[in-house]
C-alpha cells in the first residue's frame, strides 16, 4: 500500500510555491513583452547597423545562463551599489530583461514577415507611422509571432525555477524543502511536475485557440 | 490640378526618371502606357510621395511634393493610390478594410465611416461580402476592395499602378469595369495600364512612357490612330 507524509498542509505550501512561480513568471513576461516590443520596433526601424549596441546587450542577456545573471546582478546591486532590495525585485529584474531579449527577436521576425506592400498601402491611404505600427504591422506581426511567444512565456515559467538563489521560495524550492523534511523526492517530485503542468496547460491551450481563432482571417 | 514639372529620379545609377513634364487637370482621365521600365509606376509613387525625386517639382493642388514642409500624411488623403498587388488587411474584414483609415485618418466616427464604406463597397459590387475576410475573395473582389478603400477617402486623384495586371485574365474586365464607371463619374485619374483598349476607351489623353521620358501625349485617337513616335510605333505593334 502507497503511503506519504504529505499533508494538506504541504499542499498548501507547493501550491503557494506554484503562485510564486505563476506571479514571478506574469510580471517578468509581462515587462519583458513590453520591453521586447519596444526594443523589437526600435531594432527593425533604425536597421542592423545602428542597433548593433542594442543587439549586443540583449545578445548578452541571451547567452549568459540565467543563474549566473541572478547570482551577479543579485551581488551587484546589493553589495556594490549598497541597495536593499529583496530577491523577488531582482528575479523579477532580471527575468524580464532576458524575457525582453527572447521577445525583442520574435517581435523583429514577425514585424519583417509583414509584406512591405501592405505598408505602402497603409502609409498611401494617408496614415502615419505610428498608425500603420499600431493597426497593421503589429496586429499583424502578433499572429506571426504568437506560436514563438507562447513558448517564450512557457519556458520563461520553467526557467523561473532558478530565482530560488536569490531566495524567493517558488515551485521548484518549495518541494526541494518538502524534500528534505519528508524524504521522498521522487514522490514530491512527481507532485512538483503536476503543478507546472497545471499552470503552463492552460496558458499552451489559450495561445492554441488564439492560433485557431486568428487563422479564420 | 497635378503638375509634374522637369521631374527626375534614379534608383542607384539606373536613372528611372529623366525630365517629366505633365499636367493633369481636374476631371481628366489620363492614362499611362509603356514598356515594363520606363519609369511609368515610378511617377506614380513620386506623385503621392512614396518616392523621393532628385529634381524638379510634382504640384498637387499648387502644394510641393516634395518641400520639407509638406504634410505628405495630409496631401495623400486627397491622392488614392491603388496598387497591382491588392494589399488588403488580411486580419480585417472587408467591410472593416475600408473603414480603418477614415477613422484613423480622416477622424470620421463610426457610423459614418461604415456608412461610407458600405456605400462605396457596393458601389464596386462587394454589398455581399462585408462581414468576409479577404482571404476568401477572389483577386478581383480583393482588388475592388482596394478601390472601394481609396475611394472612401474621398480623394481628390486616383492613381491606379497597374491594377490588373496580377489578377487572371477572366477578373480584369471586373476590375476595368470600376474604372470605366469611376472616369463616367468625372473622377480625376491616373491609370498606368497594360490594357490598350481600355487605354482608348476612357482616356481623356494617353501618355507614351518610353526609358523614362514621355516620348509622346495625344487624345487617344490620335496616339493609337496615328503614332509619331517610333518607340510607340513598335510598342504598339508588339501588343496589338
Amino acid at each position: 500500500m502507497f503511503d506519504t507524509a504529505l499533508t494538506a498542509k504541504d499542499l498548501v505550501f507547493l501550491a503557494q510555491g506554484a503562485g510564486m512561480t505563476l506571479f514571478v513568471t506574469a510580471i517578468s513576461v509581462f515587462f519583458g513583452t513590453i520591453m521586447g516590443i519596444i526594443f523589437g520596433v526600435i531594432r527593425y526601424q533604425i536597421g542592423p547597423w545602428w542597433a548593433a549596441p542594442l543587439t549586443f546587450v540583449l545578445d548578452v542577456f541571451r547567452s549568459i545562463p540565467l543563474l549566473i545573471q541572478l547570482v551577479l546582478a543579485n551581488a551587484f546591486v546589493t553589495t556594490v551599489l549598497g541597495l536593499r532590495v529583496s530577491g523577488f525585485t531582482v528575479a523579477c529584474s532580471v527575468l524580464s530583461l532576458y524575457t525582453a531579449a527572447y521577445c525583442s527577436e520574435i517581435v523583429r521576425g514577425g514585424i519583417e514577415a509583414v509584406p512591405p506592400t501592405l505598408r505602402r498601402a497603409a502609409r498611401s491611404l494617408g496614415m502615419t507611422w505610428g498608425q500603420d505600427m499600431t493597426y497593421v504591422v503589429l496586429p499583424l506581426a502578433t499572429r506571426v509571432a504568437l506560436p514563438s511567444w507562447i513558448g517564450l512565456a512557457l519556458g520563461v515559467m520553467k526557467d523561473s525555477a532558478l530565482v530560488y538563489i536569490v531566495q524567493v521560495v517558488e515551485l521548484l524550492k518549495s518541494t526541494q524543502t518538502l524534500i528534505t523534511r519528508l524524504q521522498e523526492p521522487l514522490f514530491l517530485l512527481m507532485i512538483c511536475g503536476l503543478f507546472y503542468f497545471l499552470i503552463s496547460f492552460p496558458i499552451a491551450r489559450f495561445g492554441g485557440y488564439l492560433e485557431k481563432r486568428w487563422s479564420n482571417d | 490640378m497635378i503638375e509634374i514639372q522637369n521631374v527626375h529620379k534614379s534608383f542607384g545609377a539606373l536613372q528611372v526618371l529623366k525630365g517629366i513634364n505633365l499636367t493633369v487637370a481636374k476631371g481628366e482621365v489620363l492614362t499611362v502606357i509603356g514598356g515594363s521600365g520606363s519609369g511609368k509606376s515610378t511617377l506614380l509613387t513620386c506623385i503621392n510621395g512614396l518616392e523621393q525625386i532628385d529634381s524638379g517639382r510634382i504640384l498637387v493642388d499648387g502644394v510641393e511634393v516634395h518641400a520639407k514642409s509638406t504634410d505628405l500624411n495630409k496631401l495623400r488623403e486627397k491622392i488614392g493610390i491603388v496598387f497591382q498587388q491588392w494589399n488588403a488587411f488580411p486580419h480585417l474584414t472587408v467591410l472593416e478594410n475600408v473603414m480603418l483609415a477614415q477613422i484613423k485618418v480622416l477622424k470620421r466616427s463610426k457610423s459614418d465611416a461604415e456608412a461610407e464604406a458600405v456605400r462605396q463597397l457596393n458601389h464596386v459590387g462587394l454589398a455581399d461580402k462585408l462581414k468576409v475576410y479577404p482571404s476568401r475573395l477572389s483577386g478581383g473582389q480583393q482588388q475592388r476592395m482596394a478601390i472601394a478603400r481609396a475611394l472612401a477617402m474621398s480623394p481628390d486623384y486616383m492613381l491606379f499602378d497597374e491594377v490588373t495586371s496580377a489578377l487572371d485574365p477572366q477578373l480584369v474586365g471586373e476590375v476595368l469595369d470600376t474604372l470605366r464607371m469611376l472616369a463616367s463619374e468625372g473622377m480625376t485619374m491616373i491609370c498606368v495600364t497594360h490594357e490598350m483598349k481600355f487605354a482608348r476607351e476612357v482616356s481623356d489623353r494617353v501618355a507614351f512612357f518610353h526609358k523614362g521620358v514621355m516620348a509622346e501625349i495625344a487624345a487617344p485617337e490620335e496616339l493609337f490612330g496615328a503614332p509619331k513616335d517610333p518607340e510607340l510605333q513598335k510598342f504598339l505593334a508588339a501588343t496589338h
